[in-house]
């Protein structure tokens, strides 16, 4: 019985593992610190905007704006906080507002958070252009030092995976308020009764969706050093497979920081594998759709076997 | 003095080279780091390099020339390629980028990891890379003083723009209107989006037509002169000297018209096997030879005499095509 479920939990981690190894296999200079370092970079980013989707997931909403909403944060880092650091961050603390107040909406009119962020995926887009008509501006000088900032022995980006998956995961699985905002999702209506607000529980959970969201959108514009209000798009389909690679599921309040975290490195590194071996681009979504199919099918059979006992 | 007789050099050195010591690259390694494939330009773009760069690798000039082609257009896609690009250890990667901008961090990790870079057609802004940059402001003056030569008296001019919002269209349109300026003989009347299509041009011309006045010629970006033709015929009015985009209907339409009644006009573009002239400017900057940093492409420009001959190589539904040699892409670099 502790087996199934470890192998569940342990499910994110094989997969992880599995790509790794096919990796290796096939380009063994990845199997380096600059490789490793390389391949891993882009996957900051997109980690940080997983975590930013688990968030709404967990209250058991669907943000479809997170994409639009880091091109937005990186057009403004680039614009507003490279001239003016003050004007720039007062612009991103507004932006993380903005992220409280959908969440207020959508909870007091009851509005399905799907329609509500895929208008506003186009409201991030258009303040974005508006921002940065053309691709360009700077990023600021602390930003870019991050970003290549070199530790010794372990590459950056590993590091980086592993602070924000376990401050999460602490935050979220281990302190009172991550069980009132897991508990959000799952039972809504038990845990108002008990005298909680769900309308504060979700407007804390946007602003940290908003907030982390934030955080993608500064690391992808280190690494990029310019911005452009298109560079994000793929990662609102990014965020939302990450969270359900790593073992979160649409129900509301099952998600695990940690896998989520995994989960984005695996796809990350599945479409660095797809490139090595070669594969038409054609062919490309369809493969990484089918190493999702095969993750989920995978945790279908252990949940169902576990179901079974 | 110094300069030109040091452009000379390197121009006589290239030649030299492109005849006879290639194999100083031999064992090297070129990528292709493509963002879009969707469109038929770009697919040519594609078939020029595998023809071009396949007989490299076959005489041994380069090791290896593979392309490389994102599947969405997408910035960050991009930069993951070029970063496996660099892992898989390739010498040059030739770049026909997503964003001039933000590719700009991947691009100087390649130059960091000694890779030379070469970008085209879609420019790459970080200066340790090389850029064949094309200059659509020019391309659009060039319509214009080819009527001013053709046309000395004048008239009214209606223009076919691409798609709005688009930096090349904005640049070409610049590029018509500031000549048109210099010229007081000649008036636009009207102007129209043709998105670079048969279909949109055609109706778009069959719009305007009704509330303009005579119409002498017809400046386009390409895509929309075969369009445009039609919608004057459709109407009634007399055929305008239409400026041709290299496509091939358009082509075709121009020989048949010429056939019939010595109808004259122009076509210009730009070919897309300018990816072969990349992959050559990459092979000579491996090869050691010094290679200015902005090159620019020449565009394909057809006229009267040699319209038959561009038609006959050109794919139905194609575009007219060159694919550079390395000789060829010595004289670019030469600057001539």
């Amino acid at each position: 019985m502790i087996g199934r479920r470890f192998l569940r939990q342990a499910l994110p981690f094989l997969s992880l593992a599995v790509v790794l190894a096919a990796i290796f296999f096939v380009q063994p200079r990845t199997m380096s610190y600059f490789g490793l370092n390389l391949m891993l970079q882009y996957a900051v980013p997109i980690a940080l905007a997983t975590i930013a989707q688990m968030f709404v997931i967990t209250v058991n909403d669907l943000d479809l704006s997170i994409g639009p909403f880091v091109g937005l944060v990186g057009s403004i880092a680039a614009t507003l906080l490279y001239d003016d650091p003050v004007l720039g961050m007062a612009a991103l603390l507004a932006c993380i507002a903005a992220y409280g107040a959908v969440g207020a909406l959508i909870h007091s009119r009851n509005l399905p958070s799907i329609v509500v962020t895929l208008g506003l995926s186009f409201v991030w887009l258009g303040i974005s252009v508006l921002i940065l008509p053309t691709p360009g501006g700077n990023a600021p000088g602390w930003l870019k030092w991050l970003m290549a900032v070199q530790i010794p022995l372990v590459p950056f980006p590993i590091v980086a995976a592993i602070i924000i998956g376990g401050a999460v995961q602490l935050a979220l699985m281990y302190s009172s308020f991550g069980v009132i905002a897991r508990g959000a999702g799952g039972n809504p209506r038990a845990l108002a009764r008990a005298g909680w607000s769900m309308l504060w529980t979700k407007v804390a959970m946007y602003s940290l969706a908003g907030f982390f969201g934030v955080l993608s959108g500064l690391s992808l514009l280190g690494l990029t050093t310019s911005a452009d209000a298109h560079v994000a798009d793929r990662y609102t389909l990014y965020s939302i497979a990450g969270v359900i690679l790593g073992g979160g599921e649409f129900i509301g309040g099952r998600v695990s920081p940690m896998g989520a975290v995994v989960g984005a490195l695996t796809l990350a590194l599945a479409g660095s594998f797809l490139i090595f071996l070669r594969i038409s681009p054609d062919w490309q979504i369809g493969a990484q759709g089918a190493i999702l199919i095969v993750v989920l099918a995978l945790r279908a059979a252990v949940t169902l076997g576990e179901a079974r006992r | 003095m110094l300069k030109k007789t040091l452009a000379c050099t390197i121009a006589l050195a290239a030649l030299m080279a492109a005849g006879t010591a290639l194999a100083d690259t031999k064992d090297k390694k070129i990528a292709l780091s493509n963002n879009y494939a969707g469109n038929s330009w770009r697919q040519a773009m594609l078939k020029s390099w595998d023809k071009v760069t396949k007989k490299a690798v076959a005489d041994g000039i380069v090791a290896a020339a593979d392309p490389f082609t994102t599947s969405q257009n997408q910035v960050t896609e991009q930069a993951a390629q070029i970063q496996n690009l660099i892992l898989q250890g390739y010498n040059a990667i030739v770049i026909n980028a997503a964003s001039p901008d933000a590719l700009n961090g991947v691009v100087k990790q390649a130059c960091d990891a000694g890779i030379v870079v070469v970008s085209f057609d879609g420019i790459v802004t970080e200066p340790c890379a090389w850029r064949i940059a094309v200059d659509f402001k020019a391309m659009g003056a060039s319509e214009v003083e080819y009527l001013a030569k053709k046309m000395p008296d004048g008239g009214n001019l209606l223009e076919i723009r691409g798609l709005a919002g688009v930096f090349v269209d904005d640049e070409i349109s610049k590029g018509i209107n500031e000549t048109a300026g210099k010229y007081s003989q000649f008036k636009i009347v009207g102007s129209v989006h043709g998105d670079w299509a048969q279909e949109v041009a055609q109706k778009a011309v069959a719009g305007i037509l009704p509330s303009l006045p005579e119409v002498k010629a017809v400046v386009t970006q390409g895509g929309d002169g075969y369009g445009a033709a039609q919608a004057f015929a459709a109407a009634g009015r007399p055929t305008p000297l239409i400026i041709m985009g290299n496509r091939q209907d358009e082509l075709q339409w121009w020989k048949e018209q010429k056939d019939k009644n010595g109808y004259e006009t122009m076509s210009v573009s730009i070919a897309p096997g300018v990816s072969t002239l990349a992959f050559w400017v990459a092979q000579m900057i491996l090869d050691g030879k010094q290679v200015p940093k902005d090159l620019t492409v020449p565009f394909l420009r057809i006229d009267q005499n040699n319209l038959e001959a561009n038609l006959a190589t050109t794919e139905k539904g194609g575009v007219a095509n060159v694919e550079y040699s390395a000789e060829d892409a010595a004289k670019v670099v030469a600057g001539k």
